[in-house]
């Protein structure tokens, strides 16, 4: 049967390139669509009425929104090749719950880092710092939080060091410092293609949030 | 249950989120222990089995704790493979999984700032629930079962569950109205049947003991919210 898969993306969204490095690491063929966020297309409004937001994987016309469980369905779907959540219940459990809590913490608290000043700028970076913190716990001595191979957390996480540049320079602070661990284990995801090839240069997202700084008239 | 199987819920008779769990467990027939945790006291047992939020629900299998509700959910469905609670086909699994996240994320986060928001605030607080609500209420239309998971319930409905006592309760004391029950009767139906069920029955915690519970939360939480303005 011929596939046909799209994925409707952002080139900047870490949650669009967690989709993007799941469908890498299967080796899936798709078709990649960059949407205009000003203008949005009739496919991507069809496709998630609900959110209207992208990533949106089509898999033979049949959308599947919000990235993690994007991720999720192309590890089941595509099943034979480079498993990412683990097969046994609890540690598919403890994977679920960290991939929730990168939701929860790191891009509403990066996203602060760069829309604000003084004492709320401060705050977010300690914040920040923190979360960064708990997560090289979990990762402690593994290569990667899916243990010897990338897994779902790592697919969760990694897209937000693309970010990493922007923040430290907007926020006038450095990570590897507090996070020495944390930034290993971004570089060495960086040597798989499935990642190298779904990050953007941060420096070009660097100069993309100065565009979005100036549109928001911050700072 | 195997032998030696040791199932412990770190929860709450208050929360919506521990009766997600509570329910999960009894649908699927799990012998189970629940311990109430007293949120202005939290236990030891949930400080060290839930160290990055300290929140119940706490799942505690055999020693091996796991948190978040819709976690546990996925948990205890893939443990226990009795009445599932998911679908098996991955596009209505992911389906499934969007109205769970859909539920958390756009409703019950509107309704809970409910709770402490005043005002033109809580105004658009009630306006962002009602319109969750009224998402809910369409695509359980065209779904035309008796609840979302089909004919018996399904995750979605366990996440939803919550409105069926919480949502009236805090409408009532919070002086709003999210539902008016004449633009949501599909939704109202849902309510009636979810009700029905023998293990929803038996684990809901009665509405006047949640009015109370929730008439002192609102007040402890607008005693600690600074005025507006500052």
């Amino acid at each position: 049967m011929a596939e046909e898969v799209i994925l409707l993306d952002f080139w900047s969204s870490p949650f669009g390139m967690r989709v993007r490095i799941a469908l890498a690491e299967k080796g899936v063929k798709y078709e990649y669509r960059e949407e205009d966020l000003r203008n949005k297309s009739p496919l991507l409004l069809q496709m998630n009425p609900v959110h209207k937001k992208i990533p949106v994987l089509i898999h033979n016309g049949k959308p599947i929104c919000e990235s993690l469980i994007a991720v999720q369905y192309v590890d089941e779907v595509w099943k034979d090749k480079s498993p990412l959540l683990p097969s046994d219940p609890y540690l598919r459990a403890q994977a679920r719950f960290w991939a929730d809590f990168i939701d929860k913490k790191i891009y509403d608290i990066g996203r602060k880092i760069w829309t604000t000043k003084g004492d709320e700028q401060e705050a977010a970076k300690k914040e920040f710092i923190e979360a960064l913190k708990l997560l090289e716990g979990e990762l402690g001595n593994k290569p990667y939080f899916g243990g010897e191979s990338m897994g779902y957390v790592d697919v969760a996480l990694i897209p937000f060091y693309s970010w990493f540049y922007a923040y430290e320079t907007c926020g006038n602070f450095s990570i590897e410092p507090e996070c020495p661990v944390l930034i290993a284990w971004a570089k060495r995801c960086l040597q798989k293609e499935s990642v190298s090839k779904s990050l953007p240069d941060p420096q070009k997202v660097y100069e993309f949030v100065l565009v979005l700084k100036k549109k928001f008239g911050i700072e | 249950m195997a032998a030696g199987e040791e199932v412990k819920l770190l929860g709450g008779w208050f929360s919506p989120f521990s009766h997600r769990v509570e329910l999960a467990l009894k649908l699927k027939g799990i012998p189970h222990q629940v311990l109430q945790e007293d949120l202005s006291n939290k236990s030891p047992l949930l400080l060290k089995n839930n160290p990055v939020y300290e929140k119940i629900p706490v799942l505690i299998h055999n020693q091996k704790p796991i948190s978040e509700s819709f976690v546990i959910l996925e948990y205890i469905d893939e443990t226990w493979k009795r009445n599932p609670l998911l679908p098996q086909d991955p596009h209505d699994k992911a389906l499934a999984r969007f109205w769970a996240s859909f539920i958390d994320d756009k409703l019950a986060e509107a309704v809970r700032r409910t709770i402490t928001t005043q005002g033109e605030q809580q105004q658009q607080d009630v306006k962002k629930a009602t319109e969750a609500l009224e998402i809910l209420e369409g695509e359980l239309k065209i779904k035309g079962k008796r609840f979302f998971g089909g004919e018996t319930l399904g995750i979605v409905d366990i996440m939803l569950g919550w409105i069926s006592i919480w949502l009236g309760v805090i409408e009532e004391f919070a002086g709003v109205q999210v539902i008016d029950p004449e633009n949501f009767p599909v939704i109202e139906k849902w309510k009636r049947d979810f009700l029905q069920v023998p293990a929803v029955k038996e684990s809901l915690p009665q509405r006047d003991l949640l009015v109370g519970y929730f008439e002192n939360f609102r007040r402890f939480k607008l005693a600690s919210v600074p005025a507006p303005g500052n």
